[in-house]
């Protein structure tokens, strides 16, 4: 699925179509490059599912955690910013199975950078500037995803 | 009689692996700071994993070097103080379990600081006679905090980032130019030779209801500008962009700054953090005449040891101690 984004309105409506699908466990990964919108996305994408805190940037941090409160339940959000990782291995430093594999939502930017750690069923978003400038949004599973 | 109270301090929340000794919390005895910038700068940025490793590899060196230096034994010093947040985990948990250990074993308190109140107790130590209140802004690669510092161990948080901290802008444009890391020094290098107003990025203001900022916007501004320059194939005037890009910046921060004096009618201010190194924010305030302004020297303004043993004393004399349990929180708030 490939669309092109025209207003901040058009990222905001998907983000919130796409917090809908989300259930407890689900892994949201995010690609492309600054300035493409990860962050802006997340930041709907928390609201839908939410979030009442601000999303701020997680690089320095390489994970912040939130409460989103889905259906009235209360559900840990997590937002990982792997662009710091040279080494797949090297996510286990800041357990991160125990909390992709554990109860809340996980959004990851950069998820390409740890594909093998990451479960088949997660969501990949890829956000990208086509070259008029128009942000494009494209929606792929695992097994679909070209690598980038 | 006055009795002279020891501080070691200990700090590995990102970068550097630091050891201090001050006495009676603002004069330094010792404060060594060995840093993994050079490591880190052929990633690109902290690596966290090579973070930690290097950490364990240092911290006792850094210890023992710190103490020789401060000419104190171990016996003598009267509490430790130790970062727990926020910070990279493991990072953080290297510094936090060597500091419980001499805690345990020399029988003397542990103070758990956070590191952001640390770089704000950094300028008790570069200005003897300055005590709060005072209005700080805090500018790092993680973080940017507008903080009303009611009392040595009494913060309130005014304004913040709502999406990325000023420092993160730099180091992402220096990144993107191909200038290496962290962004902040280069980026104030060669804006020195451009242009602030060549190209004319947008500063975020957020409204005058508002003391937060917002440096997202800005950054993705500035790589799509040269995404632009490269399509078009127009050239790029790297020292132009670093000094507009560095303008704007500059402009947000002031901005706030000013509108938090307006709100709080607190005229003292006292800028902390990496960015607090930066020349043109540094000219931007230290110009305005209604400001009594405030900075530390270039290496308090970076991450060290001393900074948290200033902060870390006075939360011991205030009675804040912590328990042999303590434990990392990475995602630790101001005031917390």
């Amino acid at each position: 699925m490939e669309m092109k984004i025209k207003s901040l309105d058009e990222t905001k409506i998907y983000a919130f179509e796409l917090a809908k699908r989300l259930k407890p466990g689900a892994v949201v990964c995010l690609e492309g490059d600054l300035g493409a919108g990860k962050t802006t996305f997340t930041q709907f994408l928390c609201e839908a599912l939410g979030v009442s805190e601000y999303v701020t940037s997680p690089s320095f941090s390489i994970m912040n955690a939130y409460e989103g409160l889905v259906e009235g339940v209360k559900i840990p959000i997590y937002h990982f910013d792997v662009y710091r990782i040279s080494d797949p291995d090297e996510m286990d430093e800041i357990g991160f199975d125990e909390f992709l594999f554990g109860s809340g939502i996980s959004v990851i930017e950069w998820a390409g950078m740890i594909v093998d750690r990451l479960p088949d069923e997660a969501i990949w978003i890829e956000l990208r500037l086509d070259e008029m400038g128009t942000r494009v949004l494209r929606e792929t599973i695992k097994s679909e995803r070209k690598s980038l | 009689m006055e009795n002279k109270i020891i501080t070691l301090a200990i700090e590995t929340s990102c970068d550097e692996t630091a050891c201090a000794v001050l006495e009676n919390g603002r004069k330094i005895l010792a404060n060594e700071v060995y840093t993994q910038i050079e490591i880190h700068k052929t990633f690109g940025g902290v690596v966290p994993e090579v973070a930690s490793r290097n950490h364990l590899e240092k911290i006792a060196e850094s210890v023992d070097r710190a103490l020789n230096q401060s000419g104190k034994k171990m016996s003598e010093i009267d509490h430790i103080a130790v970062t727990y947040g926020p910070g990279l985990v493991g990072a953080l948990l290297v510094g936090l379990s060597y500091a419980k250990a001499l805690a345990y074993t020399l029988e003397i308190p542990i103070v758990a600081v956070n590191h952001i109140e640390g770089h704000i107790a950094a300028n008790y130590i570069a200005h003897q006679t300055l005590e709060p209140p005072f209005l700080c802004l805090i500018v790092s690669g993680g973080h940017t905090h507008l903080v009303k510092v009611n009392g040595y161990t009494e913060f309130e948080v005014i304004g913040r980032t709502r999406d990325d901290a000023a420092g993160e802008a730099f180091d992402k444009v220096s990144r993107t130019l191909g200038l290496g890391y962290p962004g902040g020094p280069i980026v104030d290098k060669l804006a020195k030779k451009g242009n602030p107003y060549a190209i004319d990025f947008p500063k975020a203001m957020m409204g005058h209801d508002t003391l937060d900022f917002s440096f997202s916007g800005l950054k993705s501004a500035v790589l799509n500008y040269l995404n632009k320059c490269r399509m078009k194939g127009d050239s790029i005037v790297v020292e132009d962009v670093c000094a507009s890009f560095q303008h704007a910046v500059v402009e947000t921060l002031k901005g706030k700054v000013l509108q938090a004096m307006e709100q709080t009618g607190c005229h003292k201010i006292v800028l902390a953090g990496g960015v607090a190194a930066n020349s043109a924010l540094r000219h931007a305030l230290g110009s305005l005449e209604t400001i009594d302004i405030y900075y530390p020297p270039l290496d308090l303004c970076t991450d060290n040891a001393a900074m948290i043993g200033c902060a870390g004393y006075y939360k011991f004399l205030k009675g804040d101690i912590s328990g042999l349990d303590v434990n990392a929180v990475p995602n630790l708030k101001i005031g917390e």
